[in-house]
């Protein structure tokens, strides 16, 4: 297993369209439980795919090779940038730090002055609409907005690749559309590519370009899915007789893949 | 990062917001205080428990007693008057104080430098801890008593060997808790400063003893204790030099001088509750902001 990370030239450059390459990838645990098997994954620049399976199928392994948090076993990564942002399941904001300091904490563990480090955390804190509540403490934050402030740390990275790891599961219907919403705004606003998790079919098909669906463990991909409705969405989609299609036909593969035909 | 204009998100979302907040979730910390009527309720059963407890002694010290015997449980105008306001006791009590108030802090300081130290130094690798970590426990087993002798020895009878006394006693608490609390770090913060590539010592600074800080102040709190402890014990062993609370009650007691070993001892459980409950407070100034220190 290789993860290939960029040459320092490559993002200025010979810019590649091709952001993340899995190629045969494959996750064998020490305990002997194979999480990947096979699994092939393209991401290229201007895409937002999104990867829907059962829990437990290594949705969320796929992303940690991604990262570099894991290495896989079999196959390889390739990684088309340097420029990452992660997206936790939880937040993860440090509960001592206001949402000015969490927002500004990974320019300031690369090193930036402070001046440099305000200016992201303004702008970002302003992208995700979290303006006014910046001295907050996260104890004082609501779900949604802890999960703003933590796509706002994301944001001062300027990520070329976004990716995400189930951010918006534990919040509830109405917050999660709205930060649906807010997610493709950011997404044709500042033209990252996305990798997105989540278990949610519907939230799958109405963010995405691409839909990916893999099986039960041990994790494969089953299906894909290329979502045809133009960027960036109109929230009314949701109540097309298009969109439920494919939610449905997604929906159908997902049970398929998890031995449930 | 470039600059892209989003005021119209902005404007809709913090209007959103405000509009709808997420139901059952505070969009400011407000944290409820008792006040006003709840007072007397806080107070009075506690004001009770006390002067009940009054009223037994007073039972006890002039229908149980001989008074011959009294000196056992003096009156407690007794305690007052002879033990604490006659200045020859003040005088005795106050310079005794300074001592135990000395020593005890200053053994204190020492555990905390010493257990924050070595906690930190057991964080950096497992083997680190597990060959450091036994010697923690066997301080914290090891009858002080048994090792009188060899302090004694080593470092004299006096003020020295007191403070030792008091490190040893509430050294374990802070390497404890301090190493406890580096090593519950969230494991996603972790895994937010390692995809940063965070090094060793930032990771220290910025996330690992931030985060270990409640409970570094519970150990404060619960070694603060134990200091004020150890300086009385350490008294008992360790008599040269100018004495302090423990040494003075010692002498009462063999000079069955009641009301002033009464007075005494009142005093050095009064300065260990002062001592429990102002480490209680800088943990709160320090911490509680975010996090739920009491």
């Amino acid at each position: 297993m290789t993860v290939t990370a960029p040459a320092p030239s490559a993002t200025t450059a010979a810019r590649t369209d091709t952001l993340l390459d899995f190629s045969n990838v494959e996750m064998t645990f020490p305990d002997g439980t194979i999480a990947l098997q096979g699994v092939d994954l393209v991401v290229r620049r201007g895409e937002f795919v999104t990867v829907v399976g059962p829990s437990g199928c290594g949705k969320s392994t796929l992303l940690r090779i991604a990262s570099g948090l894991e290495t896989a076993s079999d196959g390889t990564a390739t990684l088309g940038t340097d420029r990452i942002g992660y997206v936790f399941q939880d937040a993860t904001l440090l509960p001592w730090r206001n949402v000015t300091a969490n927002v500004e904490l990974l320019a300031e563990l690369h090193g930036e002055s402070k001046k440099e480090r305000a200016a992201k955390a303004l702008e970002a804190i302003d992208m995700v609409g979290l303006k006014g509540f910046e001295k907050h403490l996260p104890k004082a934050l609501s779900g949604g907005m802890k999960m703003r402030a933590s796509l706002a740390r994301s944001l001062t990275l300027d990520p070329e690749l976004f990716l995400f790891d189930e951010p918006f599961g534990a919040l509830d219907e109405i917050t999660r559309e709205r930060l649906n919403d807010e997610l493709i705004r950011l997404f044709n606003a500042k033209n990252f590519a996305g990798l997105f998790i989540t278990h949610s079919v519907s939230e799958a098909v109405y963010m995405s370009t691409k839909v990916v669906v893999m099986s039960g463990r041990p994790g494969t991909i089953v299906e894909t899915f290329d979502v045809p409705f133009a960027q960036p969405r109109d929230p009314e989609i949701r109540f097309t007789p298009e969109y439920a299609a494919l939610v449905g036909e997604v929906a159908h593969a997902l049970r398929k893949g998890h031995g449930h035909s | 990062m470039t600059t892209i204009s989003n005021e119209t998100i902005v404007s809709d979302s913090v209007e959103a917001l405000d509009a709808h907040p997420t139901p059952g979730l505070p969009v400011t910390a407000t944290i409820p205080k008792a006040k006003g009527k709840n007072r007397a309720g806080r107070w009075v059963p506690p004001v009770l428990v006390f002067l009940a407890i009054v009223g037994v002694w007073y039972l006890i010290s002039l229908f149980v007693l001989d008074p011959h015997l009294r000196f056992l449980l003096p009156l407690p105008q007794d305690i007052l008057i002879k033990g604490l306001i006659d200045p020859l006791s003040f005088n005795a009590l106050i310079v005794a104080l300074y001592q135990t108030v000395i020593v005890s802090m200053l053994g204190l300081a020492i555990a905390i430098v010493i257990g924050i130290v070595w906690a930190v130094a057991m964080s950096q690798a497992k083997w680190i801890e597990r060959s450091l970590f036994p010697y923690a426990v066997i301080l914290q087993c090891i009858p002080i008593l048994a090792l009188v002798p060899l302090i004694g020895f080593w470092f004299g009878y006096e003020f020295q060997s007191r403070v030792l006394v008091c490190v040893m006693i509430a050294l374990f608490p802070m390497v404890n808790n301090t190493l406890f609390g580096l090593q519950s770090v969230d494991k996603g913060h972790r895994e937010l400063f390692k995809l940063q590539g965070a090094g060793r010592l930032t990771t220290l600074v910025k996330l690992s003893f931030p985060a270990a800080l409640p409970a570094i102040f519970a150990g404060m709190r619960i070694s603060a204790g134990l200091a004020v402890v150890g300086a009385i014990v350490g008294d008992q062993f360790f008599r040269r030099g100018t004495p302090g609370l423990g040494i003075l009650i010692s002498n009462y007691s063999s000079r069955l001088q009641g009301e002033q070993l009464f007075a005494t001892i009142i005093t050095a459980a009064l300065f260990g509750v002062l001592i429990f409950w102002l480490f209680g407070l800088i943990g709160r100034r320090a911490v509680g902001k975010w996090y739920d220190f009491n």
